[in-house]
């Protein structure tokens, strides 16, 4: 339920806020965004957004009344996404996300909010993280649940376009991706979600495909996941030629006990371009964590 | 030839030209590229994002900046109101075999945009049936 100031002016249920966290010895402040008024009792669910974009992906998440009645629901912006600055001395390197870096952001923010056995839902590099959170860190997370998850995915064309002086990166950025969005997703929120890519930084999608290409190729140990101790859900739209629904029925049948939906009419950012019909998907995972919670 | 790619390639022109938005997206864009829809060639020749003219057939030597080059079936497909997955992008049909992207890739990739939406504009045709 909004506040209604007037017929047209509202104020959504949703606030941000910047944790100051130490990542590879150095200061982040790092954005993130809630459901207002989030009950400390619920479950938190913490949501990482795809390559090259940020938080604002799982808005529709925050203000879904069914969603948060019993999950906190909290998004952050990657350190140089969003509304997360890159750490100070940026302008001297070039960024690169790593399996390494990208598991200690995760685990220091949720230590930071001091979160109890979170959720972690992650998209597309989001939920190829979410395996090795599963494998590494079990204990301290209830669920994970990888949207458009594989655990390795062949690399399928030359990122050196996604940052380059003659071609504009978030242009292009925005319409390689734009496929990758079902064509019956809404225009309103293709749009919008295609806006993430956009407005990224430079050389910011490229720097994350890093961690989505050259090293995150999980193959020799997603077997080893235990599901009892983490439960895991990996849900893939139909139309997302990037990480496939093949290449995430391969993974499930990797994992023991997970449990994979192929989600008709949707393509490779569910929670955005189509948040309606996601959430018809979503909401029987999140009733079967909560029953095991 | 299927009658949905005779008159997807005739009609491109008046689509393309006829929206105002996707003109502007263009506006940067003056090159000449190859459509290929089996063995046939179309030379599509844009000017300021406005289609000039549609060359289709052989001829020896006719340059081209780049070379988009998918089967009838692959074109026929793409085309449809509402794809069905793989067909969808022109991308997904590379990705997949069903197309192939050549040459000159610079004006495509700095164009992506205006030229993925030239390329499904056709497909409003069979909406409007």
């Amino acid at each position: 339920m909004c506040s209604q100031y007037n017929d047209n002016s509202y104020v959504e249920p949703i606030v941000g806020r910047y944790v100051h966290v130490e990542l590879g010895g150095r200061n982040n402040r790092i954005y993130f965004e809630e459901n207002e008024g989030a009950d400390r009792n619920g479950i938190p669910l913490v949501c990482l957004h795809t390559a090259g974009s940020d938080g604002q992906q799982f808005r529709h998440l925050m203000t879904d009344s069914e969603v948060t009645d019993n999950f906190r629901v909290i998004a952050f912006d990657l350190p140089w996404h969003g509304k997360s600055l890159p750490p100070v001395g940026y302008h001297d390197e070039e960024y690169r996300l790593t399996t390494e870096s990208y598991v200690e952001i995760v685990i220091k923010f949720c230590q930071s909010l001091g979160l109890d056995r979170p959720v972690v839902m992650g998209c597309s590099m989001g939920g190829r993280l979410v395996l090795e959170l599963a494998l590494k860190h079990p204990s301290v997370l209830r669920a994970v649940i990888g949207l458009e998850a594989s655990d390795y995915q062949e690399a399928w064309y030359d990122t050196d376009w996604l940052h380059r002086p003659d071609v504009h990166g978030g242009e292009v950025c925005a319409a390689l991706i734009s496929g990758l969005i079902a064509p019956q997703s809404p225009e309103e929120f293709r749009w919008e979600t295609l806006w993430g890519y956009l407005s990224s930084g430079p050389g910011i999608f490229k720097g994350d495909l890093y961690f989505y290409r050259q090293d995150s190729d999980y193959r020799d140990r997603s077997p080893k996941i235990d599901t009892s101790v983490c439960p895991m859900y990996l849900l893939t739209g139909e139309y997302d030629f990037s990480c496939t629904p093949k290449d995430t029925i391969r993974t499930g049948h990797s994992i023991v006990g997970s449990e994979v939906t192929i989600m008709e009419k949707l393509g490779h950012f569910p929670m955005s371009e189509n948040p309606n019909l996601f959430r018809t998907y979503l909401l029987p995972v999140l009733k079967k964590i909560r029953a095991a919670a | 030839m299927h009658e949905i790619i005779t008159r997807s390639i005739d009609a491109l022109p008046y689509l393309v030209n006829s929206d105002h938005r996707l003109v502007r997206r263009g506006r940067f864009f003056d090159k000449t590229f190859l459509l290929q829809v089996d063995a046939i060639d179309h030379y599509v020749t844009v000017d300021h994002g406005r289609i000039e003219a549609i060359f289709s057939g052989k001829e020896l030597l006719r340059p081209w900046s780049f070379a988009i080059k998918g089967s009838e079936q692959a074109w026929r497909r793409h085309w449809e109101p509402h794809p069905k997955p793989g067909w969808h992008d022109i991308f997904a049909m590379a990705k997949s075999g069903q197309a192939s992207i050549d040459g000159e890739l610079q004006p495509l990739m700095a164009n992506l945009r205006f030229i993925k939406d030239v390329l499904a504009k056709p497909r409003i045709l069979q909406l409007e049936r």
